[in-house]
C-alpha cells in the first residue's frame, strides 16, 4: 500500500509537535523515521495510526484521501502501530493479549487463535508461550507478541516506534530479520528511532525530523555524516574515555547472593576502586539491577558481605549508605526517581527538607533556578517534572545528586536520550570520576559501555560471567557473553 | 449447648450470603472494567427501600426487584458519567453518593416503615432439590438466592470465557491499550459500571424482599455495602474467590446467631457487630501474608505458599484512574 502524508500539523496547546510534515512510504519497503528525542516522531506516527487526531493535513492511502479518527479506523485501512510505551495488558496471558481486539461476537475461538499465534511466531522466528502472563515477557518478547497481533489483524503498514530501546542484541537480530521478511512479503514497515545505527542497518529510505519538520530524506547508500547533520543541525563531538587511574577501594562485594528481579544475584565478588567507571552489561533483569541496589543498601543480601570504602556495611540501610556518599539513581525516572505531579521547585524543597517546619519556598525556587541554569534543563521552576522530556528529566536527576558523591550507582542513566544528551550526561559524570568518585552504571547500549567504562561486567542469569577492560574486548564478544554464549 | 443441624446451618449461610454476594459480584464486574463505585452502601439501602416500596405499591415482587435494579444502575451510571464526562474523582463522587442515597432512602421510606410487604418465598429447583443433603443446602432457596449462586459461575464465565469479558479486563488494565485495539474504553466502562450497579440494586432488593424482609430505619442491611467493597479486594477481583469471601462473612454472621444463643449473658450487639471487625481482620491478615518477607518465610511450606498464592490477586491497573482532560 502507498502511504502519503501531506502537510501534517499537530499542536498540543502551544507546543507544535509537527508543523507541516510530508512523507511518502512505498509498499514493500522499510522506511526509517530518524530524529532526536522530542523531534515529533511519535506524534506523527500516532496521527498516522489514528491514535490522536491531527490538527490539519491530509493522509492518502493508495492515492485516495482517508479520514479515520481512531486506531480501529486506521487498522481497518491496514495501518497498525507498535507504540513506544507498550500498550498491552501485563496480567493477561500472551494468548489473551493476542486475542484482545481481534475477537468479537459471542465466542472466543481460543484454539483457532492459539494456532494462528503459534503459526505466526514460527514464521517470524519468535518463541512465545501463549499461556504465561504477558508481564513475564521481556520487552523484546512483548514486541514480538504485538507484531504477531498486528499481522494477524490484517495490518499492511506496520509502524514500530523505538522498537530497539531496551531489547538485547540477540532480540534485535530476531526483530530485524522478522521485519525484513515481512517487508519482502509486500507490506510496508515504518521504523522510528533516535538510533542512527539501527535505522541505517535496516532501512531502505530514511526521513529525518527535527523540531517538528522534515530536515531531509535519503536513500541507500546512506551518509552518516549527512544524516547526523540533518538530525542535529551540527555534528556533536564524540566523548572519549578518560582512562582514570584507579585509587583506593570504593566498593567491595564479597561472595554476595540475593533474590530479586528475574534472576537474583548469585555468589558475586567484585572490587571497585575510587575513580573507576564500571559498566554493567546484560539482558534486562540478569542481576544488574539487584547488584546496584545491594551496593546502594536498598536490598539486603542473603549471604555475603558488602563493604563501602573500608567499612563493612552488610545489613545497613540506604540512609547509612547515603551518609558514606553513596548515591543511587534508578532507571525509571518517573516511577522511582522523580515524583509525578510535583514541580522542579517542589523537588528542590523536598531535597532540602531538613529541620525546618515551614517550606522555604523562596530558597527552593532560587535553588531550582540555579539547577536549571547549571544543568541546562529546558524548563522552568514551575514545570511539573512529567512535562519535561526524557533528556531534561535525566539532567534534573543529575542535578539532585549530592555535590561530591563517593560512589555513584546509576541504572541506565542514558536510556532513551539522544546522542547530544548522552554526551552531556557523560561529560558531567566524568567530572565526578576525575575527582575520585567511583561510578557503576548499567546500560543496554554496548557502544556506550565501550565508550566510557574502564571495566565491563557482563551479567547472565544472576552471575557475573565476564569482567574485562574495554580494550581487551569488543561489542561482538560482549554481545555473545550477554546471550550466555562464552 | 444444643446441637447444630449442619444442613440448616449451611442452608442459612447460603441464603444469608445472597445479597452481599450479589453486590460483591456486581462490584467485581464494575471494578474489572476500571471503575470503582464506592457508593455501594448507600446504593444497597436506597434500592432496598425502592424495591420494598415498589413491591408494596404494586403488589408485584418483580416490580420490586426491577425498581431496586433500576436504582442501582442509575447510581452506578452517575459515578461512571461524572468520571468519564467531567473527569471527577470516582472515589469522591462515590463517597458523596453513599451519604446522599442513604439519607434519601430514610427520608423517602418513612411512610413504608414497618409495613407488611410481599416476600420472595422458597422456590425449590425441580429434581435437584431432592438430592439428599445438597438439595436442602443449595437447591431449595428462594429465587434471589438461587440467582446469586448462578451469578457466581455466570460472572466468572462471562469475564474469563467470552470476548466481552476479555474486553472488560483489557479496559480495566489499560484503557489506552484497549483503545489502540479498537475498543471504546468509555463505552465499556459505562456499560459495565451500569451492569454491576444493576446487580448491586438487586442485592438491595434481595435484602428488603427476601433475606431481611421489610423496611425500617435501620433496615438491617446497613454496612453490607462496605463489606462487599472489602470482599472484592479479598477475592482479588476474581468472582469465585470473592464469593468464597461472601460465604465466609455469612458464616461469621450465622455463627454469631448461634453463639448468642449459647452465651445469652453477652450483649446481643457484640455478636451482631463481631463479623465486621473479624472480616476486616481477615483482610489484614491476607494483605500481610502477601508481603514479600512472609512469602519468603513460607518458602519451605508449600501448602501455606499455595494458600497465599491462591488468595493473592492484583487490582486492575487502571482502577479508579481519573480520565485526563480531553485535549
Ligand atoms: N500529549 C502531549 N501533550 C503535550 N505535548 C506533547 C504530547 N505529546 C508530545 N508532546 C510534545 O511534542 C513534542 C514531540 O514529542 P514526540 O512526538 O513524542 O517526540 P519523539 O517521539 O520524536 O521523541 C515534544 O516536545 C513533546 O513534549
Ligand atoms: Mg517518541
Amino acid at each position: 500500500m502507498n502511504v502519503e502524508l501531506i502537510d501534517i500539523h499537530k499542536h498540543f496547546g502551544s507546543v507544535r509537535a509537527n508543523s507541516g510534515i510530508d512523507l511518502k512510504i512505498l509498499p514493500g519497503t522499510i522506511h526509517g523515521i530518524l530524529g532526536e528525542n522530542g523531534a515529533g516522531k511519535s506524534t506523527l506516527m500516532k496521527v498516522l495510526a489514528g491514535f490522536i487526531p491531527k490538527t490539519r493535513g491530509t493522509i492518502l492511502l493508495d492515492g485516495s484521501e482517508v479520514g479515520y479518527s481512531s486506531p480501529e479506523g486506521a487498522l481497518r485501512h491496514g495501518i497498525g502501530m507498535l507504540y513506544q510505551d507498550p500498550l498491552d495488558f501485563p496480567p493477561l496471558s500472551v494468548l489473551e493479549n493476542f486475542m484482545a481486539g481481534q475477537v468479537r461476537g459471542a465466542t472466543m475461538g481460543t484454539e483457532v487463535h492459539r494456532a494462528r499465534l503459534l503459526e505466526l511466531c514460527t514464521g517470524l522466528g519468535f518463541k512465545l508461550d501463549p499461556d504465561v502472563p504477558a508481564g513475564r515477557l521481556t520487552v523484546g518478547e512483548r514486541q514480538q507478541l504485538e507484531l504477531a497481533r498486528l499481522l494477524s489483524s490484517g495490518a499492511r503498514v506496520l509502524i514500530l516506534d523505538e522498537p530497539t530501546t531496551g531489547i538485547s542484541g540477540l532480540q534485535k537480530e530476531v526483530l530485524f530479520s522478522a521485519l525484513k521478511s515481512i517487508a519482502r512479503g509486500g507490506r510496508s514497515i515504518v521504523l522510528v528511532s533516535h538510533k542512527l545505527e539501527d535505522i541505517e542497518a535496516l532501512c531502505d529510505e530514511i526521513t529525518v525530523l527535527r523540531e517538528g519538520i522534515v530536515t531531509g530524506t535519503m536513500e541507500r547508500p546512506f551518509s552518516t555524516q549527512a544524516l547526523l547533520s540533518m538530525m542535529f543541525g551540527s555534528e556533536p563531538s564524540p566523548a572519549i574515555r578518560s582512562g582514570h587511574e584507579p585509587g583506593a577501594q570504593a566498593l567491595y562485594l564479597d561472595n554476595v547472593s540475593a533474590p530479586g528481579g528475574r534472576a537474583g544475584l548469585a555468589e558475586c565478588t567484585v572490587h571497585v576502586s575510587r575513580g573507576e567507571v564500571i559498566g554493567l552489561a546484560g539482558l534486562e533483569g540478569s542481576g544488574q539491577e539487584v547488584f546496584l541496589r545491594i551496593a546502594a543498601g536498598l536490598i539486603r543480601p542473603h549471604r555475603g558481605r558488602v563493604h563501602v570504602g573500608r567499612r563493612d556495611m552488610t545489613g545497613r540501610g540506604y540512609h547509612a549508605f547515603q551518609s558514606l556518599g553513596v548515591a543511587f539513581q534508578p532507571a525509571s525516572r518517573l516511577e522511582e526517581g522523580l515524583i509525578r505531579g510535583l514541580t522542579v521547585t517542589e523537588h528542590c524543597a523536598l531535597g532540602e527538607g531538613g529541620g525546618q517546619f515551614m517550606v522555604q519556598w523562596d530558597t527552593a525556587e532560587q535553588d531550582a533556578r540555579d539547577k536549571i541554569r547549571k544543568f541546562q534543563v529546558a524548563g522552568t521552576p514551575d514545570s511539573p517534572v512529567e512535562s519535561l522530556s526524557g533528556g531534561n528529566q535525566q539532567r534534573l536527576l543529575l542535578a539532585f545528586l549530592p555535590e561530591e558523591p563517593e560512589l555513584l550507582l546509576l541504572e541506565n542513566p542514558t536510556r532513551g536520550l539522544d546522542l547530544e544528551s548522552v554526551h552531556w550526561v557523560w561529560d558531567h559524570l566524568d567530572a565526578h570520576a576525575s575527582r575520585g568518585a567511583a561510578i557503576v552504571f548499567s546500560s543496554s547500549e554496548l557502544d556506550e559501555i565501550l565508550m566510557v567504562a574502564d571495566r565491563v561486567l557482563v551479567f547472565f542469569d544472576g552471575h557475573i560471567i565476564k569482567d574485562e577492560r574495554p580494550e581487551d574486548t569488543d561489542a561482538l564478544a560482549l554481545g555473545r557473553a550477554i546471550a550466555g554464549k562464552m | 449447648m444444643q446441637g447444630v443441624d449442619i444442613t440448616i446451618l449451611l442452608a442459612g449461610i447460603v441464603a444469608g450470603a445472597a445479597p452481599i454476594l450479589l453486590a460483591t459480584l456486581g462490584e467485581t464486574i464494575t471494578e474489572k472494567a476500571g471503575i470503582i463505585n464506592l457508593s455501594l452502601d448507600g446504593t444497597i439501602i436506597l434500592s432496598a427501600m425502592a424495591a420494598f416500596a415498589a413491591a408494596v405499591t404494586t403488589g408485584s415482587l418483580l416490580a420490586g426487584f426491577a425498581a431496586g435494579a433500576a436504582v442501582g444502575a442509575s447510581i452506578a451510571a452517575a459515578v461512571a458519567l461524572f468520571s468519564l464526562r467531567l473527569g471527577l474523582s470516582q472515589v469522591a463522587v462515590g463517597f458523596v453518593l453513599t451519604l446522599m442515597t442513604k439519607d434519601l432512602a430514610y427520608f423517602l421510606g418513612t411512610s413504608y416503615a414497618r409495613m407488611e410487604g410481599p416476600l420472595a418465598g422458597p422456590m425449590p429447583v425441580p429434581v435437584l432439590s431432592k438430592i439428599p443433603f445438597l438439595g436442602p443446602v443449595l437447591f431449595s432457596h428462594s429465587l434471589p438466592v438461587t440467582f446469586s449462586m448462578v451469578m457466581i459461575l455466570a460472572s466468572w464465565w462471562y469475564l474469563y470465557r467470552t470476548p466481552s469479558g476479555l474486553k472488560i479486563r483489557c479496559v480495566g488494565e489499560n484503557p489506552d491499550g484497549a483503545y489502540a485495539r479498537g475498543i471504546d474504553p468509555d463505552r465499556v466502562q459505562l456499560f459495565y459500571a451500569v451492569a454491576g450497579g444493576l446487580l448491586v440494586g438487586v442485592a438491595g432488593a434481595a435484602f428488603s424482599l427476601c433475606v431481611k424482609p421489610g423496611w425500617g430505619q435501620p433496615q438491617g442491611c446497613e454496612g453490607s455495602g462496605w463489606i462487599a467493597l472489602a470482599l472484592v479486594i479479598f477475592g482479588g477481583w476474581h468472582p469465585v474467590k470473592a464469593a468464597v469471601g461472601a460465604y465466609l462473612f455469612s458464616f461469621l454472621q450465622v455463627m454469631s446467631i448461634y453463639l448468642q444463643a449459647w452465651w445469652p449473658d453477652v450483649p446481643a450487639q457484640v455478636f451482631q457487630v463481631a463479623p465486621f471487625p473479624l472480616m476486616i481482620f481477615i483482610l489484614v491478615l491476607i494483605s500481610v501474608a502477601q508481603r514479600e518477607t512472609v512469602m519468603r518465610a513460607a518458602r519451605n511450606h508449600p501448602a501455606l505458599r499455595a494458600i497465599i498464592q491462591t488468595l493473592s490477586g492484583k487490582a486492575p491497573a487502571a482502577l479508579g484512574r481519573q480520565k485526563k482532560g480531553t485535549g
